[in-house]
């Protein structure tokens, strides 16, 4: 039981972070189709940019800031210089584009930052709680309720807030969303810079528990957008119970059956789930225009 | 897309004019091996790109075959001693076997949701690669017995430079050949509407199959290639960052262009190394070129230039 509960809390944590990832895939997907394989590179730099900002003299509240607007300022640049210009590409060719982008980003950060692995100190100073036999970091509880506050502010912002009603109505349809006078640009520029916020969110809550480098960002890529299709592509409910279903099948996987195939073991149970749904847990069948 | 046969076959034949004459321009063994590296890779972008510009499916998983292939080359003549042509026969045939298998339930799949099943498939194949030690040497990887032919040993650069540019261009009289066959032409349908191919009676499941294990069996051809030639094999080969490598090949060489392949193997392969210069700055540059390629050439290199020209699709 003591180690059924651990593993538990260990892939709550990570599931946590592939779930801001996987919702930040879904808001730009949703937004403008493109699927952002540079969303791994958000958290990467909000975990590096709070690491150096912190370095170089800021505290540790005004580096998080600084390196969360970084990032923003970041998926806003990524959009206006390198996805705008394409508009109209098939896409395959956007994906170029942002892998070219998060190739891009990890190398700048190679250079900017450095190529050593860092550490931030966890933003609690309590002692591990012990439940059940299982000892939880105060760290993990930060990132689940980071996640948790996270998700909830979206979905207010999106159904309550005019603007974010604005996102909605452009991910429905975008021509339609024009029609009504809403500046679809602006909107689909938003999506990219909430992101951003949304991952280097997420990559300053793991860094204590998970670290971070200048090469973070790809497998976090990678596991976030196998969240997002998890859940059914473009259903934000679905990304978060994709992320953390994903987190929860690895970390079981791994203190079960066996630590060296923990990823098969997740990939294998996504196999069957898209065999059986090929449409995700929360996705529509759409239908076809001809 | 390609209407005249007669232009087809010219881009046959001159690429296999390139093939020919290329190793009497290129003085330099580092650069025949660069060349012959181009040939390797080209024909598992080829057979990527039947999958996705014909019939319009991404794999993000395409190294998996690719490694079954090589690992098949190093693993036969080492644990079971086959000799080495039988174990590539083996390994091709054992990839497609395995496209044909797991092919069957996930090509049911959409969009991304089949690159995300394929993505998973590349991490299995890579995981066992990395984790069956005993057979495979773990991550170090393992060496790869040399070729023999008539009692010589294969080990030239030479030698594999007309290997590779002979395997090359039979793929590409062959794919060139199915494309413009009847399959060829329900495959494109596939890839335009497969509402309506099926509409018109083409048995959809059936094709993108065919496109699937064909486009595997030449990974492993290429990635049995490559083992041989480089003589060491590691569960690299499998990574996803390589299948991405293929992916961005046949999309920036231009998608359902058998020449796009080539041109887009060639950028990627002779790129890295001409980046090499720049030191800390290749990265950077190899995905600032990665979307400017894509934004001023969308369609791929090939395709956007030859309409720029007002030339007939390549």
């Amino acid at each position: 039981m003591s180690s059924f509960l651990q593993f538990l809390s260990a892939g709550l944590t990570m599931g946590a972070i592939y779930a801001l990832v996987a919702i930040g895939f879904v808001l730009i997907y949703n937004a403008s189709d493109v699927v952002n394989f540079a969303q791994g590179e958000f958290v990467m730099l909000g975990g590096m940019a709070t690491v150096f900002a912190a370095k170089a003299g800021l505290p540790l509240p005004l580096a998080m800031a600084a390196a969360v607007a970084g990032t923003v300022a970041t998926g806003l640049a990524l959009y206006v210089f390198a996805v705008r210009p394409a508009r109209g590409a098939s896409a395959v060719s956007l994906i170029i584009i942002t892998i070219g982008a998060s190739i891009f980003l990890r190398g700048l950060a190679s250079i900017g930052f450095d190529k050593n692995i860092h550490n931030l100190p966890e933003y609690v100073s309590a002692d591990a709680i012990t439940l059940g036999g299982a000892s939880i970091r105060p760290q993990s509880l930060l990132v689940l309720a980071g996640t948790a506050l996270i998700v909830g502010a979206l979905f207010v912002f999106l159904r309550r807030s005019l603007t974010g009603k604005a996102v909605l109505a452009t991910a429905a349809n975008r021509d339609a969303a024009k029609l009504v006078g809403i500046d679809t640009d602006r909107t689909i520029a938003l999506s990219f810079a909430v992101s951003g916020a949304i991952g280097a969110v997420g990559g300053l809550l793991i860094t204590p528990i998970a670290l971070t480098s200048y090469d973070v960002g790809a497998p976090l890529a990678l596991k976030g957008f196998t969240a997002a299709v998890l859940g059914g592509l473009g259903h934000p409910v679905g990304a978060v119970a994709g992320g953390l279903l994903l987190g929860l099948l690895e970390s079981l996987g791994a203190g079960y059956l066996s630590s060296q195939y923990k990823d098969a073991i997740a990939f294998v149970l996504l196999l069957a789930t898209l065999i059986f749904m090929p449409n995700g847990l929360f996705g529509r069948g759409g239908t076809d225009r001809v | 897309m390609i209407a005249r046969l007669e232009v087809r076959y010219r881009i046959v034949v001159a690429i296999a004019l390139v093939v020919v004459v290329l190793p009497f321009v290129l003085d330099n063994p580092f650069h025949l091996r660069v060349a012959t590296l181009v040939w390797i890779y080209g024909l598992a972008a080829l057979g990527l790109n039947l999958l996705m510009g014909v019939a319009g499916q991404v794999s993000l998983g395409h190294a998996g075959f690719l490694a079954i292939g090589a690992y098949a080359a190093a693993v036969g003549p080492t644990h079971f001693g086959l000799p080495t042509w039988l174990a590539v026969i083996a390994g091709v045939a054992l990839a497609a076997a395995v496209a044909f298998a797991v092919g069957r339930p996930i090509l049911r799949l959409r969009g991304h949701y089949f690159a995300v099943a394929t993505l998973g498939f590349g991490l299995l194949v890579s995981m066992v690669l990395t984790n069956e030690t005993g057979y495979t040497g773990g991550p170090d990887g393992m060496a790869v017995p040399r070729l023999v032919v008539f009692g010589t040993s294969i080990r030239k650069t030479a030698q594999w430079y007309w290997i590779a540019g002979t395997v090359l261009v039979a793929g590409v009289w062959g794919v060139t050949n199915l494309i413009g066959s009847p399959s060829g032409r329900a495959l494109r349908a596939i890839h335009d509407s497969e509402v309506a191919a099926s509409v018109l009676g083409v048995d959809v499941a059936r094709y993108k199959l065919v496109a699937f294990v064909l486009s595997a069996a030449m990974a492993a051809a290429a990635g049995a290639m490559l083992a041989l030639f480089d003589g060491h094999v590691t569960p690299v080969a499998a990574g996803f960052l390589r299948s991405v490598e293929f992916v961005t090949m046949a999309v920036l060489g231009g998608l359902g262009s058998v020449l796009g392949s080539l041109v887009g193997a060639a950028i990627l392969v002779v790129l890295p190394q001409a980046l090499t210069v720049f030191a800390d700055y290749e990265h950077v540059i190899l995905g600032l070129l990665m979307m400017l390629f894509m934004i001023f050439l969308r369609h791929g290199i090939v395709p956007s230039i030859a309409q720029r020209f007002g030339w007939r699709e390549l």
